[in-house]
């Protein structure tokens, strides 16, 4: 039986191998759009307002996510392109990689959305996305203050996030 | 990287911080006897329970997610398996069993021969009305809407009734899909 509490954070973080700060941004978001949580370490060209910048973010996984699915190979169970999906049907990516940046992604059933932007020689994120996804399960879900769809502002949680983001390399 | 297969139920149960067995029972009970207090009316109560259900059922899904390493199931008959194997363990440290599935596979009973929450509890004539643990209902309606399934949650047995176990029925209605969730660009 289990409650709220200190239980650890499932997986353990994979240990970062080296040090240094490769970050540059990271958004969350339900399955509503709504930016739950965005952050940035190191991000000098600012073009759009934060609400467009958000919007498009979104609306760019979306796309992409339904164009991954249109073009799999080994399945033959797809629909039109651009007709919802059922959540958790066809495939879906974890990243991709420009010349300047890369972006991991990663979503869960529940339609949570965890996106880093980092250095384009960055390794697989996507333990860490994981772990990220612990922190926000103990942080933010698990506090009873926060109300469900909006906005983190959890201190806590920002902290920890801040912290491990940092580490990774 | 290999990528990690669920984990079982046991497993995650046996690696997580759990309350006093005793402890949790009684807290229950005791919410359930103010409840009982307060709207001074048995309906209400299976109400305001299955509300508190279905308000920690939307929470509870995505730790159930993160700890237990599921990605997604193939069908609601996974998913309803999901739930009683894994789901039941992971929380409340009892398996349940799946049956009774209907021709197109969207209806199903959970049964619970072992229920933590009704230990030391003994319904009096004034209660017969009463669902004492309704809260589960909830938990399970609230976490699968969060992953896009609305489903319809009843007990069909219930021992504190005077059945030999506890039976959910768990009908699923519609899965809703993905949408573009802006209206217009504007």
């Amino acid at each position: 039986m289990q409650f709220f509490g200190g239980s650890e954070i499932s997986p353990s973080p994979p240990v970062p191998t080296a040090s240094g700060n490769n970050a540059h941004m990271m958004y969350v978001f339900n399955r509503n759009g709504v930016c739950l949580l965005y952050k940035e370490w190191n991000r000098p060209l600012h073009t759009l307002n934060p609400q467009q910048d958000h919007k498009l973010m979104f609306g760019l996984l979306f796309s992409l996510k339904s164009l991954t699915a249109k073009m799999d190979p080994t399945n033959a169970d797809k629909g039109n392109l651009g007709v919802p999906q059922l959540p958790g049907q066809g495939c879906s990516f974890h990243s991709f990689r420009t010349n300047t940046y890369k972006l991991s992604f990663m979503e869960t059933p529940s339609g949570i959305k965890i996106i880093l932007v980092t250095h384009p020689k960055t390794g697989d994120l996507r333990e860490s996305l994981k772990y990220i996804y612990g922190l926000y399960v103990e942080y933010v879900v698990k506090n009873p203050i926060y109300s469900p769809g909006s906005p983190i502002k959890s201190e806590l949680f920002n902290t920890a996030l801040d912290q491990y983001v940092r580490s990774i390399s | 990287m290999a990528p990690v297969g669920p984990r079982s139920g046991d497993a995650i149960f046996s690696s997580i911080d759990r309350v006093n067995a005793e402890l949790f029972t009684l807290t229950y009970g005791a919410i359930v006897r103010q409840l009982l207090t307060d709207l001074e009316d048995v309906d209400e109560v299976n109400k305001q329970l299955d509300q508190m259900g279905y308000n920690i059922g939307i929470r509870l899904i995505d730790e159930f997610l993160a700890k237990s390493g599921v990605s997604r199931c193939v069908d609601f008959k996974e998913t309803a398996e999901m739930i009683a194997k894994v789901g039941f363990k992971m929380f409340l440290g009892v398996t349940a069993s799946v049956s009774s599935w209907d021709a197109d596979g969207t209806c199903c009973s959970i049964i619970l021969e072992d229920n933590p929450l009704v230990d030391f509890v003994e319904l009096p004539d004034t209660c017969q009305g009463l669902y004492y643990c309704n809260v589960l209902s909830g938990v399970i309606r609230g976490a699968l809407e969060m992953v896009s399934m609305k489903t319809e949650v009843t007990w069909t047995r219930d021992a504190l009734r005077g059945d030999d176990a506890y039976e959910l029925q768990v009908k699923l209605l519609k899965q809703v899909a993905e949408e573009y969730p802006y209206k217009d660009d504007e």
